[in-house]
């Protein structure tokens, strides 16, 4: 498979879950991709697994999140994919949340996408040349939503504003960037076997399983394809779609 | 070329102006061409002439060609 050689990508939150997965597979379709980590010493080991580069970042910092895409596209002659994988999911009932809980979760989930997506729409507007020097421009960017976002879930009622806020951002700049050819997507993902969703209580988890109509939990391989699906060409004329991977979840 | 020629260029290719547009004295939405998604294409299309990055603040204030010219000239680029 080699649909996205000669791509350049950037997947912020890289080192592990989703974001690893689609690390991996944006590798194994061929494109050059570069990760970021909040912890170095995670990103060097995901970035030497897959064969990617290695940015720290801490994703929740508007002005250094813009300065990484830059960086990116300066390094690389350009920026044809990014996919917004870095968030943070703190559960907590109505009556025990924090303000600083709040203002964390919406800055890492939804300023950090409002400065990744603003810096990458800057970067894939420009005209640059592929590696056989054939003219290109236009990108495609991918965010990461949830199922939570749209149906709700007890006791994440901040996470799923913040997805909500992720999705609505996707449709929106998909009508804003258009014109310019890129394409901006989200993935909604169901519940998913990661670190994030380790943390949930057994019987949660089981819940969960039961609901899906495919009876199981997802692996992040199976959202990661999609992710890669919308970078690529197969997704040519697909923008503003939030996409549910969630195995027929029925909440 | 000064800086004034290379950016009368830029503003006509970026933001695709009919011939005998005042460009010097344009200001940003003082006509259809120059509207918010013609700013970020005029923006990208300056940067690629003059090798610049500009930050957001600046994307923010650039409301007309003559400041956009100064903020080159600010910028270090050569007259």
């Amino acid at each position: 498979m080699s649909e996205l050689v000669g791509r350049v990508a950037l997947v912020t939150g890289g080192t592990r879950g989703i974001g690893l997965a689609t690390v991996k597979a944006l590798r194994a379709a061929g494109a050059t991709v570069v990760l970021t980590g909040r912890d170095q010493a995670a990103a060097d080991k995901a970035a030497a697994e897959t064969g990617a580069t290695a940015l720290t970042l801490e994703a929740g910092d508007f002005a250094a999140t813009g300065n990484v895409v830059k960086q990116v596209a300066a390094e690389h002659g350009g920026l044809d994919i990014l996919v917004v994988n870095a968030g943070i999911m703190e559960s907590g009932l109505l009556g025990m949340i924090r303000a600083e809980d709040v203002s964390r979760t919406l800055d890492v989930n939804v300023s950090g996408a409002v400065a990744a997506v603003q810096a990458a729409a800057r970067a894939m507007a420009r005209k640059r040349t592929d590696a056989d020097g054939n003219p290109r421009k236009g990108g495609s960017i991918v965010l990461l939503a949830s199922v939570v976002g749209t149906y709700g879930a007890a006791g994440q009622s901040v996470y799923a504003a913040s997805k909500a806020a992720v999705a609505s951002l996707a449709r929106s700049a998909a009508r804003e960037l258009g014109g310019r050819g890129i394409r901006v997507n989200a993935v909604a993902p169901g519940v998913i076997r990661t670190d994030l969703t380790a943390s949930l209580p057994a019987d949660v988890l089981d819940k969960q399983s039961a609901a899906a109509a495919l009876g199981r939990l997802g692996e992040a391989d199976e959202v990661a394809d999609v992710i890669r699906f919308l970078a690529g060409d197969g997704a040519r004329y697909v923008t503003g779609q939030v996409l549910g991977v969630d195995g027929g979840l029925i909440v | 070329m000064a800086i004034v020629e290379r950016l009368r260029t830029v503003f006509v290719d970026a933001l695709e102006l009919p011939e005998g547009t005042d460009v010097e004295n344009l200001k940003y939405r003082d006509i259809e061409q120059w509207d918010s998604l013609g700013h970020m294409t005029l923006v990208a299309a300056i940067e690629d002439e003059f090798g610049v990055e500009l930050d957001t603040e600046q994307v923010i204030d650039l409301s007309s060609f003559k400041v956009a010219a100064d903020m080159l000239r600010g910028a270090g680029v050569d007259e």
